[in-house]
């Protein structure tokens, strides 16, 4: 048991060095979210400038919104670049059964892996783009700790939830074999219900709603409110908190059923 | 080491029964075989194929709902009207989506430097960039020029536009001179990862975030920008001054009206360097070793 403990910080140490050690492409990385934020500001100005406030956003807010949104997009593997790929590819090649002999829950040990590499980016890609940001617009950081704290906190919810959903993605290759087509669907919804091409509070009308309330919402629109404490009140942040610990638990439940329906379509082919 | 194996697979001896070809020609063919072989590989999974295009088309009209729920907020962005960032952005998309189709995976070229399966491209008698060009050749991403393409006959059908025989020629030549400005990019990003390594983000950086400042107004960006991208990576040519131009609309850098019709030549002009730094990476590749 006391091994066991040690065991998926390990793994997650494991996936940070691994992404580490890819030195140019995170800096290439870098380059790209900065060039991204800067084009994306450029736009967002534009709008702000026909109309202030717009989406419940000043303009420094909605500046906010474009760079901490660049800083988060590799860490939550939003436009791919995450675990699922290489699952998938276990699972085509028969691989996944050699994980499956492991002593250890393949769900849990792909979480460690996955937040090992989240942490790697967020380090690595999430920082420089946000200073860029912010040296060359005026942004709204907040000054108070206690919101840089609970920011953290949602980013790492946030970061779960995006798990959540690409872990279905990657036992979805134990019935399509390959994944290339669901992971791009997958890009697609996560590109526009996650709050990366605009603020899902400036969305129109009952689509705004319901975007509000997928899970998608949870990996940047509700770190943003999180971070400069908007739309969700006073006590908010409880809530906003709450909602992705409640999308984290069912896409983890709904991982581990599946899960277990796909270990026992394993054939496992002699050689 | 390399080019002394690229030297052996050439000898005229080994290869008595090839009539000799010109490369370009040969360069052609082995595209068409690499690309013939990878459209073969695709269907095999056919409901992926067809989800993937699908996707592909979806992922990039994205973009476009984007700027029409900007637009269900405001009537004119940057001095625009929709229907006129719609021939931005549908032009924008239809050259980007060609020259992703024709030379995209250029940009898979870091991924093989590091590791080392570069070096069984230089031993076939293909030369090194049409099997880089088509590398994993993705017919999926026709969908991307479909989507570019009905988005910019809407706009044409939306616009109230005096059409001349100029403004006319201007509408093919900009996707294509376009697609031709950034393949040119795609040549020399991938060059940059034979010095570089895997970099294929900064590649992305110019394509992809290009197209992306492409679809807005050049009036939204800061005159900085605009002059980099006219006079250093010349994107600008790729659809701002030519739809500026049949639009009817001053150039924010107080260009002169006829330089809408340069965008071939730029094309051409661009290319040259591009290929130059191409064969400059492929000469100073000198493996991974073991």
């Amino acid at each position: 048991m006391a091994r066991r403990a040690w065991l998926y910080p390990a793994v997650a140490a494991g996936g940070f060095r691994r992404y580490a050690t890819y030195g140019t492409a995170t800096a290439a990385g870098v380059f790209t979210n900065t060039v991204f934020g800067f084009i994306l500001a450029y736009t967002y100005i534009a709008l702000w400038d026909e109309r202030p406030g717009l989406g419940g956003y000043d303009q420094a807010q909605a500046l906010t919104f474009v760079w901490v949104s660049q800083s988060l997009l590799a860490a939550g593997a939003l436009i791919g670049g995450g675990f699922q790929e290489e699952m998938q590819e276990r699972i085509r090649t028969g691989d996944i059964a050699v994980d499956l002999y492991r002593p250890a829950d393949l769900q849990m040990w792909w979480l460690a892996a996955d937040l090992g590499r989240a942490g790697f980016q967020l380090l690595g890609r999430g920082v420089v783009p946000l200073l860029a940001g912010a040296l060359a617009f005026e942004l709204a950081l907040p000054v108070d700790p206690v919101r840089w704290l609970l920011f953290l906190v949602s980013v790492l919810l946030a970061l779960v939830v995006s798990f959540g959903i690409r872990y279905l993605l990657g036992l979805a290759a134990f019935w399509l074999m390959d994944g290339t087509g669901i992971n791009l669907m997958a890009v697609v919804v996560t590109i526009f219900c996650s709050g990366m091409l605009l603020p899902l509070t400036v969305f129109p009308g009952g689509f705004g709603e319901i975007v509000r309330v997928l899970p998608w919402a949870a990996m940047i629109q509700v770190p943003l409110d999180v971070l400069m404490g908007v739309h969700f009140g006073a006590g908010g942040a409880v809530r906003a908190l709450g909602f992705q610990a409640g999308w984290a638990f069912v896409l983890l439940g709904t991982g581990r059923l599946l899960q277990s329906a796909a270990t026992r379509k394993v054939v496992v082919q002699g050689g | 080491m390399a080019e002394a194996v690229v030297a052996a697979a050439r000898r005229p001896g080994e290869l008595a029964d090839v009539p000799p070809r010109n490369r370009t020609v040969e360069g052609l063919r082995g595209y068409g075989l690499i690309v013939a072989m990878w459209v073969r590989s695709t269907m095999t999974y056919r409901t992926s194929f067809l989800l993937s295009t699908f996707g592909n088309a979806a992922i990039t009209l994205l973009d476009f709902v984007a700027i029409w729920i900007m637009f269900s907020h405001v009537d004119v962005l940057g001095g625009f009207a929709l229907p006129e960032i719609a021939l931005l952005y549908g032009s924008a998309s239809a050259s980007l989506g060609l020259a992703d189709l024709l030379l995209g995976n250029t940009d898979r070229i870091g991924v093989r430097i590091r590791d080392g399966s570069l070096d069984t491209m230089l031993v076939r008698p293909v030369p090194v960039l049409a099997q880089v060009a088509a590398d994993r050749f993705a017919l999926r991403r026709v969908g991307r020029i479909a989507q570019g393409l009905a988005v910019l006959v809407w706009a044409v059908s939306e616009l109230d536009v005096d059409w001349t025989a100029g403004k006319v020629w201007l509408m093919p030549v900009m996707v294509v001179a376009g697609a031709a400005i950034f393949g040119a990019v795609m040549v020399a990003g991938a060059a940059f990862q034979f010095v570089a390594g895997d970099a294929a983000e900064v590649q992305n950086s110019f394509t992809y975030g290009g197209n992306t400042m492409l679809q807005y107004p050049p009036t939204v960006f800061g005159k900085d920008l605009l002059r980099g991208v006219t006079f250093v990576v010349p994107l600008a040519f790729v659809n701002w001054l030519p739809a500026l131009y049949v639009l009817g609309r001053p150039d924010p850098l107080g260009l002169p009206g006829w330089v809408a019709f340069l965008s071939p030549l730029v094309a051409v002009v661009v290319f040259v360097p591009a290929s130059l730094v191409w064969r400059a990476g492929l000469r100073s590749y000198r493996s991974t070793g073991s």
